[in-house]
């Protein structure tokens, strides 16, 4: 795999001070989707737009294609489209001309037949002529997106794409992802909503506090931090636990009438059995059991609980893989 | 360059413009006429004749200045303050375009439109009163860079606005008052010798007598003069936009 985007002690300091991005290394390969995750004013935003060229980098370089964004922007940049954040489009204007106006911008010459082809998938084509003030808020931001299309970009940004989008929309979106991904397109986006990350991305960064905390394949994240636990709940609730459990590692909850079990999936041994076999002997008896994978969205939770705790102990070391690598061990 | 992208901005500007025809085309035409009935009709036919001028034909350049210098920059700043105020201008900075490309797009719409609207001012003062044009070449030259100079500040002024208020306060505070008293209804040598003396420290006196110099062949100031101040204005300007581009002041945080 090559890398499409290449960024390498990136840092941004806006003029009031504030650090948003504090030296930040990531490879983006080509025709993979990764989700830039974080909570809000982690940098994501800083990051994409600096590498759009919407902010200029304090230090750092940033190349696209082998363009450096700033020595080579036309390069660059002709490879980006970008999806923002915040509905940021004209009024009076319609939609088609809005359309055709990026195109234009971005020095394509006029191609119709793609305009119309973008519109229709993104079910803008009865709309064309509408004003852009007589959409609704889904319908404007499908603009947004046949914007960033407009130009046929080999790296597409989605800041926050689908942020208060109904669920058709949000559906449509991801099937146009999967289209343009078929199509050999290297998709960044960022989202809050982590299930979509898990079920989309094929990478996933997080990001806090202007750095990155973790860069890591999906699927390997899962695994490796894929907990999973079993919840028993009893039909008499237990105050304390009987001595021939207390090897187990059980946690009491909900008052006594739950029991808690974690454990990992790609250990040798989860413990299961033996855990049934002992709760038997001990002559709790059970009403239910369930277990529960850990998602994204605890691993996430984790990580930045950790990143939160970490600065004194990062104090010590320096560059982000140090502290990345601080992380991992603390969260393995 | 990117031609393609400047094309693209200047026809979205000029959209704009015909989008919005009443406002942008016919309330010049109006207001113009306006001036003709009360200036030219009405007072006009009291007045003495200046330097050999009717007074009706007398204030027709300065009214084509008056006009062309408050919709260049009006047009000009709007134009590029709009997409600052919407956000969209994130596409401006995000396309492979440079600034240079932003302000011949921009400036070049503006500009064009302010030139409509002055040759538009100037067939309808036909209709009004009788005005010759003693040097016609001299004239389109002079009005093409009052079109040009007055787009390049009003783009400067988008730029630095940072809300509506302060878009409107430039205009407002300072061209309006230099422009009605730069001689567009009045000759400066009709004024008390203290008072001649300070209008020439005002830029447009020089711009409205070149500009009438070319339609009566006399102006307050000798023509030279005008030409100078209208090359030292343009160049200011300029200079002011290739800081702007060399900063990203108020572009690119």
């Amino acid at each position: 795999m090559t890398s499409i985007v290449s960024i390498s002690g990136l840092t941004k300091t806006y003029g009031s001070g504030f650090e948003a991005l504090k030296g930040v290394d990531l490879e983006i390969e080509e025709g993979e989707i990764i989700a830039l995750l974080g909570p809000n004013g982690a940098g994501k935003t800083t990051l994409i737009s600096t590498i759009c060229g919407i902010t200029s980098p304090t230090e750092g370089t940033v190349s696209v294609g082998g363009h450096d964004i700033l020595n080579d922007f036309r390069g660059a940049r002709d490879m980006i489209g970008l999806v923002p954040q915040e509905i940021a489009l004209e009024p009076f204007n319609k939609v088609w001309n809005a359309v055709s106006f990026t195109r234009g911008l971005f020095g394509k010459p006029r191609d119709d037949a793609h305009i119309e082809q973008v519109l229709r998938q993104l079910s803008l084509w009865d709309k064309k002529d509408s004003q852009i003030m007589a959409l609704s808020g889904g319908m404007k931001r499908r603009v947004l997106i046949a914007k960033a299309l407009s130009h046929e970009p080999r790296v597409l940004f989605l800041d926050e794409p689908t942020a208060g989008v109904d669920v058709e929309l949000r559906r449509d979106m991801w099937e146009t992802v999967e289209r343009l991904r078929a199509e050999g397109v290297t998709i960044i986006l960022t989202t809050h909503y982590i299930e979509e990350a898990e079920a989309i991305a094929d990478r996933v960064a997080v990001i806090s506090q202007g750095r990155i905390l973790l860069v890591e394949q999906k699927s390997a994240l899962m695994k490796r931090m894929g907990r999973k636990e079993l919840r028993v709940e009893l039909i008499e609730p237990v105050d304390s636990l009987p001595e021939s459990l207390a090897h187990h590692d059980l946690q009491i909850a909900e008052g006594g009438q739950v029991l808690r079990y974690a454990y990992e999936t790609t250990g040798q041994g989860t413990g299961i059995t033996g855990l049934l076999a002992d709760l038997s002997a001990a002559g709790l008896q059970m009403r239910d059991l369930s277990t529960r994978q850990s998602t994204l969205e605890d691993i996430f939770v984790d990580l930045l609980r950790d990143g939160a705790e970490e600065p004194e102990a990062a104090s010590t070391t320096t560059g982000s893989a140090a502290s990345r690598d601080a992380v991992r061990e603390g969260t393995a | 360059m990117n031609w393609r992208a400047v094309w693209a901005m200047y026809h979205y500007e000029m959209g704009r413009f015909f989008r919005t025809t009443a406002q942008s085309l016919f309330s010049p035409v109006l207001s113009t006429s306006l001036y003709f009935v009360v200036f030219g009709a009405a007072i006009g036919s009291r007045m003495e004749d200046v330097d050999g001028v009717s007074y009706g034909a007398f204030i027709v350049p300065g009214l084509i200045m008056l006009s062309v210098m408050t919709q260049a920059v009006s047009n000009a700043s709007f134009g590029i303050y709009f997409p600052k105020f919407l956000g969209t201008i994130y596409e401006h900075l995000s396309a492979p375009v440079n600034f240079l490309e932003i302000v011949i797009g921009y400036v070049g719409a503006a500009a064009t439109k302010s030139l409509a609207i002055g040759a538009i001012i100037l067939v309808t003062s036909f209709f009004f009163v009788d005005v010759t044009i003693a040097h016609p070449l001299a004239m389109v030259g002079f009005l093409l860079l009052t079109c040009l100079s007055f787009s390049l500040l009003g783009f400067i002024i988008g730029i630095w606005a940072e809300n509506f208020e302060q878009l409107q306060l430039v205009p407002l505070l300072v061209i309006t008052p230099l422009v009605f008293l730069g001689g567009s209804f009045y000759s400066i040598t009709m004024l008390p010798p203290v008072w001649q003396t300070i209008s020439l420290f005002n830029p447009v006196v020089y711009l409205v007598s070149g500009f009438r110099w070319s339609f009566f062949g006399t102006g307050d100031v000798p023509v030279g003069w005008s030409l100078l101040a209208i090359a030292a204005f343009t160049g200011g300007c300029l200079w002011v936009i290739w800081w702007i581009f060399r900063t990203g002041w108020r572009i690119r945080q």
